[in-house]
């Protein structure tokens, strides 16, 4: 075949590469100033860091979210794993149906779930916003099933007989769970909560329609700030949007430095 | 009590029940009574014969077509490069366009708005170019992944087979790769899709407006009116479910929406 020339290609992912960072790497370099509109001349300063950390409005919005996508997660991981262990073991219709029911969330719209979830629960059952109930069920909801879908898979890939085989050596089925299939599903487990976090953390539309009036996410604490003109804050929150650039670049290259590891490992051993 | 491992599966069971089915059955109570608990099908009827609503159901369809065919026309370039290229380690420049999905799409958004607010001047200027750009920011890489994924798959001796018989480049690419990475499209377009015609957000951050399907729940919400804004929830999830059912996604979409995240 003959060669084609690589500079097309090139060409697009640049330009592509450009359309999705410029934005942010733009924001990241103006919120080391103290400039306060994007484009204006400013000097350097990292006031709107301080700023950042010092404001409690802001800090306590961080720590809202943080501890909401752990809370849930954990929940939402504990109750997806054993239920896609139990579900997995059951008859094939309730099986079936889980699985059906699982997708709902999935393919649903997060507008459509965040506020079927907010009528069932404060309209119909009249349960308050503020006990936060309400949000913690929504970020379950819209988590879960996702838990539910990476820990299946790994069910499936496991050999049957290895749990009959502790049942046979007289482990009792709660032991042959914790030390037979858990240690197999782990890495199912693990990826869920991963993605339950990161679900947890990107979500606007459960939250708006759940959390209580005083509280306030990342997501819907920025979609009112845009609305406002506190220049203030919305300096400060260029801060926030460079602090988890670099959180995530930094997780990216760990993530790539371990898959790296596990590759060479098992080029290892096929040798 | 003895725990075997049915009985895991209860709690689950239970959470699916009361969480996911019964908000659906309580919103599809509420789109066909009044406010007082009278059955009624002045909701439906209401939406349908409102011309406000009407034009909001057409305009965030037409949003959400204009957007997946952006992301498609952009993705599916991106997509084949990366995944035609020999280069050995392709799969860091993929996390690199897979990377931005991990930060908050309100703070993607809001970089997006600042450069574009320095671009334009005033946003209020072309509202469904850039609520169409802001859209594609965000859901690029729900398009990118999928496609990448058949791409990758794709067995390279079809393609050499393909020119054995005398097929030219364009020829090989429309009758054997195109056919061939059709499963990663519809997913990715289905990933788009229905995002874009339900994530208001992105619409509301770059310009205050309000036409689109998603937005209209939200606005009946903080009107107080449960029952038309149930009724509204409820047609967004028939349309959804025609939607899935059309492409098949729903098997899927699961997988896509979780592997674009990790």
């Amino acid at each position: 075949m003959k060669k084609k020339s690589m500079i097309p290609g090139i060409i697009i992912i640049a330009l592509v590469l450009f359309f999705i960072y410029a934005p942010i790497l733009i924001l990241a370099v103006y919120s080391f100033t103290d400039a306060a509109n994007i484009g204006a001349a400013g000097s350097f300063s990292l006031e709107n860091y301080a700023k950042l950390f010092t404001t409690e409005e802001l800090r306590s919005m961080i720590i809202g979210t943080l501890a909401l996508a752990v809370g849930s997660s954990v929940l939402s991981t504990l109750l997806g794993t054993t239920g896609a262990i139990g579900m997995f073991y059951s008859h094939k219709v309730l099986q079936k149906s889980a699985r059906t029911v699982n997708q709902i969330p999935v393919v649903n719209a997060d507008v459509v779930t965040g506020f079927s979830i907010c009528i069932l629960l404060v309209v119909f059952f009249g349960m308050s916003k503020d006990t936060f109930l309400p949000l913690v069920i929504g970020h379950m909801t819209l988590t879960t099933p996702f838990v539910y879908l990476s820990v299946l898979p790994k069910l499936q890939q496991m050999d049957p007989a290895l749990y009959e085989a502790a049942l046979d050596l007289g482990a009792s089925p709660s032991y042959a769970l914790r030390k037979v299939v858990l240690p197999e599903i782990l890495p199912g487990v693990l990826s869920g909560f991963a993605l339950a976090i990161t679900l947890s953390l990107d979500d606007y539309f459960v939250a708006t329609y759940t959390k209580p009036a005083t509280f306030d996410t990342i997501s819907t604490y920025v979609v009112n700030a845009t609305k406002g003109s506190q220049t203030q804050i919305k300096t400060a929150l260029w801060a926030l949007s460079t602090v988890i650039f670099a959180l995530v670049l930094l997780f990216a290259l760990f993530q790539n430095a371990r898959k790296n590891r596990n590759n060479a490992r098992k080029e290892e051993q096929a040798a | 009590m003895k725990i075997s491992r049915k009985t895991l599966g209860i709690p689950y069971g239970l959470f699916l029940v009361l969480f996911v089915i019964a908000p659906l059955v309580v919103i599809a109570y509420f789109a066909f009574t009044d406010g007082t608990g009278h059955l009624t099908l002045g909701n439906f009827v209401g939406f349908f014969s409102d011309p406000n609503t009407m034009g909001t159901l057409l305009y965030s369809l037409v949003l959400a077509f204009v957007t997946t065919l952006v992301c498609l026309f952009i993705a599916y370039p991106v997509a084949y490069v990366l995944a035609r290229s020999k280069w050995k380690r392709k799969s860091i420049l993929l996390l690199i366009f897979v990377m931005p999905m991990w930060i908050n799409f309100t703070l993607r958004i809001t970089a997006l708005k600042e450069i574009l607010t320095l671009i334009e001047g005033n946003l209020a200027f072309h509202p469904f170019l850039n609520t169409v750009i802001g859209m594609t920011y965000d859901f690029l890489p729900f398009m990118i992944l999928p496609i990448y994924n058949t791409l990758e798959r794709l067995d390279e001796s079809l393609l050499e087979a393909a020119s054995d018989l005398g097929a030219d480049s364009v020829q090989a690419f429309l009758r054997v790769t195109l056919p061939l990475s059709t499963p990663g499209i519809v997913s990715g377009v289905s990933m788009v899709f229905l995002p874009a015609m339900t994530n208001y957000v992105v619409l509301d951050m770059l310009y205050n407006s309000t036409y689109i399907m998603g937005s209209l729940i939200g606005s009946y919400f903080s009107a107080y009116d449960w029952n038309g804004g149930s009724m509204i929830a409820l047609l967004l999830l028939v349309i959804i479910c025609i939607f899935t059912f059309l492409t098949g996604a729903d098997e899927s979409a699961g997988k896509e929406r979780g592997g674009a995240l990790l």
